[in-house]
C-alpha cells in the first residue's frame, strides 16, 4: 500500500509540473522555471522556522510568495536595469539560493527535519511517515498526497479556466497586449502557479528535480504535438510514465527514486527524438521518391 | 469636406535607454486609405507602430484614433506583428490562431461562440486558407503564415489595421493576392497603416506615405514625398541607395516598373 501512495502522489507531482511546464517551455521560460524552483529556498526556511511544521500552510504560502518575488526582480533586472535575461536569471536565483543556504546553516542548526539535502532532492521513501490518521485509526493516506490534490485542483482549475488567456500569451504577448488584455497579470498568475508547484513539491521530489518534471515531459510531447490540448496531454503521459517506470527501475537497482523518475523521463525524451527523426527521414525519402517532375505541385501555390 | 481622420500622431517622442527612437513627430493619417510607412533600417517604423498601439510607452505627446484615446477604441484597431516575432513551432492550427483574433479581455473566461465561429471561417476563407484550416502552423509556407496573420486580423472586425512588414517573404502571387485584400478593405472604408521596405513598390502600393527617420521627413501622396529631396534625407548618403533613389523618382515620374533592379 505505501508503495502505491509514492507513485500516487509522485504522479500527481509530474502533472502539476507537466501542465505548467507546457507553457513555461512555450514562453521560452524553461530557465525561469528552475529559477523559481531555487529561488524559494528562503521562503521556506523562514517559514519553517515560524512555524515549525514541514507542512503547515503558512509554510506554503511563505515559500510560494518567495518564488513570486523571483520573478519580479528578474523581470525588474531585464526590463526596468536592462540587463540581459539570462544573467537577470543567474543573479536572482544564485543569489536568493544562497541566502536560503546561509539561513538553513545558522537558523536550522542541529535541526533534523529540514536540511539541505531534505529541501534539494525531497524524500519521496518517507512521505508515507507523515500520514493522516482520522479517529485514530482510519488511516486516509501521506500528508504529503492530499497537499499535491491541493495543488492539483488550484493549477487545473485555473489553467482550464483561463486556458484561452494563458495561449494567446504563450503564441505572442504583443498581439495580447494589442487586444487589451492585461499580460503582466497573466504572467505572473503563471509565475504564482509554477512557484506553487516548486514549493508543495519540494518534500516529495526536491527542489531541484522537480524542473526535470516541469521541462522534460513537456519537451517530449512538443516534438510531434500539433495542437496545445494534446501537447498537455502527452506531457502528463510521459510525466506520470516516468514517475511509474522510474519507481520500480529504482527498487529494482535500489537507487535513488526521484532520479530514477527524472532518468526515466530523459531516456524518453531522446527516444521519442530518435523516433521522430527516423520518420521524419522516412517520410521525406518517400516524397523524394515520387516523381515531382511528371506532375508539378507548386508547394506554395495561391488559391 | 475635409478627410475625418483616423489616427492622429502628436508631438511624440519615444525613447529606448536614453536615446530617442522616434523624434517629434506630429501627422494625422486620413481615413479610409492604405498608408505606407517607410523608411530605413532602425528609423523607428516598428517602434512607431508599437507606440501608436500602446506596447511601448510614449515619452511624450500622445496618439489619438478617431478622437479618442486608445483605450476607449481599442477593439477597433487591429494589430498584425512582423511574422518572424512569433514561434511557429507553437503547437496550434491555423483555425486556433485565427480565432485568437475573436480573443478579447472580457471573453476570455468565456467559450467560443457560433458568431465567433462563423468570423473565424470566413477571415480564413478571404485568405485563401480553408484548405488549410487543421494544419499545424509550422507546416505553412512563409507566404501561407503571413495570410495567417492577416485572417487573424481580419476576424478582429476592426476599423484600423497595423501591419508590420507583411510582404516580407512573400511571393509574388501572395504578395499580390494580399494587396487585392487590402484594397477591398479600403474600399470599405477600413483605414490599413502597413510599415513597407521595399521602395520598388510604394508608388504602386499606397494612397498616402508616411516617410520616417526618427523624425518625420515627410507625408503625403506618393507624388509628394517621393521626392529627390525627401528620400536622400531620409536615407542619408549612403553611396548605394543614391543610385536606388535616383532610379526610383524615375520610376515615379514615368510609371513603368523594373522589378529585376536589384542593389
Amino acid at each position: 500500500m505505501g508503495e502505491l501512495w509514492i507513485i500516487i502522489t509522485a504522479s500527481i507531482v509530474a502533472l502539476n509540473a507537466a501542465i505548467l511546464g507546457c507553457f513555461l517551455l512555450l514562453r521560452k521560460m524553461a530557465m525561469v522555471g528552475d529559477a523559481i524552483s531555487h529561488a524559494v529556498l528562503p521562503g521556506i526556511v523562514v517559514a519553517y522556522y515560524l512555524s515549525g511544521d514541514k507542512t503547515s500552510g503558512l509554510l506554503l504560502l511563505g515559500a510560494t510568495l518567495t518564488g513570486v518575488l523571483a520573478s519580479f526582480a528578474i523581470d525588474f533586472l531585464s526590463r526596468k536595469a536592462k540587463i540581459q535575461g539570462d544573467a537577470s536569471i543567474g543573479i536572482t536565483y544564485t543569489f536568493l539560493f544562497a541566502v536560503g543556504m546561509i539561513m538553513i546553516s545558522t537558523m536550522m542548526n542541529g535541526n533534523t527535519d529540514i536540511d539541505m539535502e531534505c529541501v534539494l532532492y525531497g524524500d519521496i521513501s518517507l512521505i508515507n511517515l507523515d500520514k493522516i490518521v482520522v479517529d485514530g485509526n482510519l488511516y486516509l493516506g501521506p500528508r504529503a498526497f492530499y497537499i499535491e490534490v491541493i495543488a492539483l485542483v488550484i493549477i487545473g482549475f485555473s489553467i482550464g479556466f483561463g486556458f484561452k488567456g494563458f495561449k494567446v500569451l504563450s503564441f505572442n504577448e504583443d498581439y495580447a497586449k494589442a487586444l487589451g488584455i492585461n499580460t503582466n497579470r497573466w504572467h505572473y498568475a503563471l509565475m504564482t502557479l509554477v512557484s506553487l508547484t516548486t514549493v508543495f513539491s519540494f518534500e516529495v521530489v526536491g527542489a531541484v528535480l522537480v524542473v526535470g518534471f516541469l521541462i522534460i515531459p513537456p519537451a517530449t510531447a512538443q516534438l510531434f504535438s500539433t495542437k496545445l490540448k494534446q501537447m498537455l496531454f502527452w506531457a502528463s503521459v510521459f510525466g506520470i510514465l516516468a514517475v511509474i517506470i522510474g519507481y520500480y527501475l529504482a527498487v529494482w537497482m535500489n537507487v535513488s527514486i526521484t532520479g530514477a523518475m527524472v532518468t526515466v523521463a530523459g531516456i524518453d525524451f531522446f527516444l521519442v527524438l530518435i523516433i521522430q527523426r527516423l520518420v521524419d527521414r522516412k517520410k521525406r525519402s518517400t516524397t523524394f521518391a515520387a516523381p515531382e517532375f511528371i506532375t508539378p505541385t507548386p508547394k506554395n501555390s495561391v488559391e | 469636406m475635409r478627410e475625418a481622420c483616423a489616427i492622429e500622431v502628436h508631438n511624440l517622442t519615444t525613447t529606448y535607454g536614453g536615446a530617442p527612437v522616434l523624434w517629434d513627430i506630429d501627422f494625422e493619417l486620413p481615413a479610409g486609405h492604405i498608408i505606407g510607412i517607410i523608411g530605413p533600417n532602425g528609423s523607428g517604423k516598428t517602434t512607431l507602430l508599437k507606440t501608436i498601439m500602446g506596447l511601448l510607452p510614449a515619452s511624450s505627446g500622445y496618439v489619438k484614433i478617431f478622437d479618442k484615446d486608445l483605450e476607449q477604441i481599442r477593439h477597433k484597431i487591429s494589430y498584425v506583428p512582423q511574422r518572424e516575432s512569433v514561434d511557429w513551432d507553437f503547437p496550434a492550427s491555423v483555425f486556433d490562431i485565427v480565432m485568437m483574433g475573436r480573443y478579447r479581455k472580457n471573453n476570455l473566461f468565456k467559450r467560443t461562440n457560433k458568431t465567433d465561429l462563423e468570423i473565424v471561417l470566413q477571415s480564413i476563407e478571404k485568405v485563401g486558407l480553408t484548405k488549410y484550416k487543421d494544419r499545424q502552423i509550422a507546416q505553412l509556407s512563409g507566404g501561407q503564415q503571413q495570410r495567417v496573420f492577416i485572417a487573424r486580423a481580419l476576424a478582429q472586425k476592426a476599423d484600423i489595421y497595423l501591419m508590420d512588414e507583411p510582404f516580407v517573404g512573400v511571393d509574388a502571387a501572395t504578395e499580390h493576392s494580399i494587396l487585392k485584400l487590402l484594397k477591398e478593405m479600403r474600399d470599405l472604408g477600413k483605414t490599413v497603416l502597413i510599415i513597407h521596405h521595399d521602395l520598388q513598390t510604394v508608388s504602386d502600393y499606397f494612397d498616402y506615405l508616411v516617410l520616417l527617420n526618427t523624425r518625420l521627413i515627410a507625408k503625403g501622396t506618393p507624388q509628394e514625398v517621393l521626392t529627390e529631396e525627401n528620400l536622400t534625407n531620409a536615407y542619408g548618403g549612403q553611396l548605394t541607395l543614391l543610385a536606388k533613389v535616383a532610379n526610383l523618382i524615375k520610376v515615379n515620374q514615368f510609371p513603368i516598373r523594373e522589378k529585376d533592379v536589384d542593389l
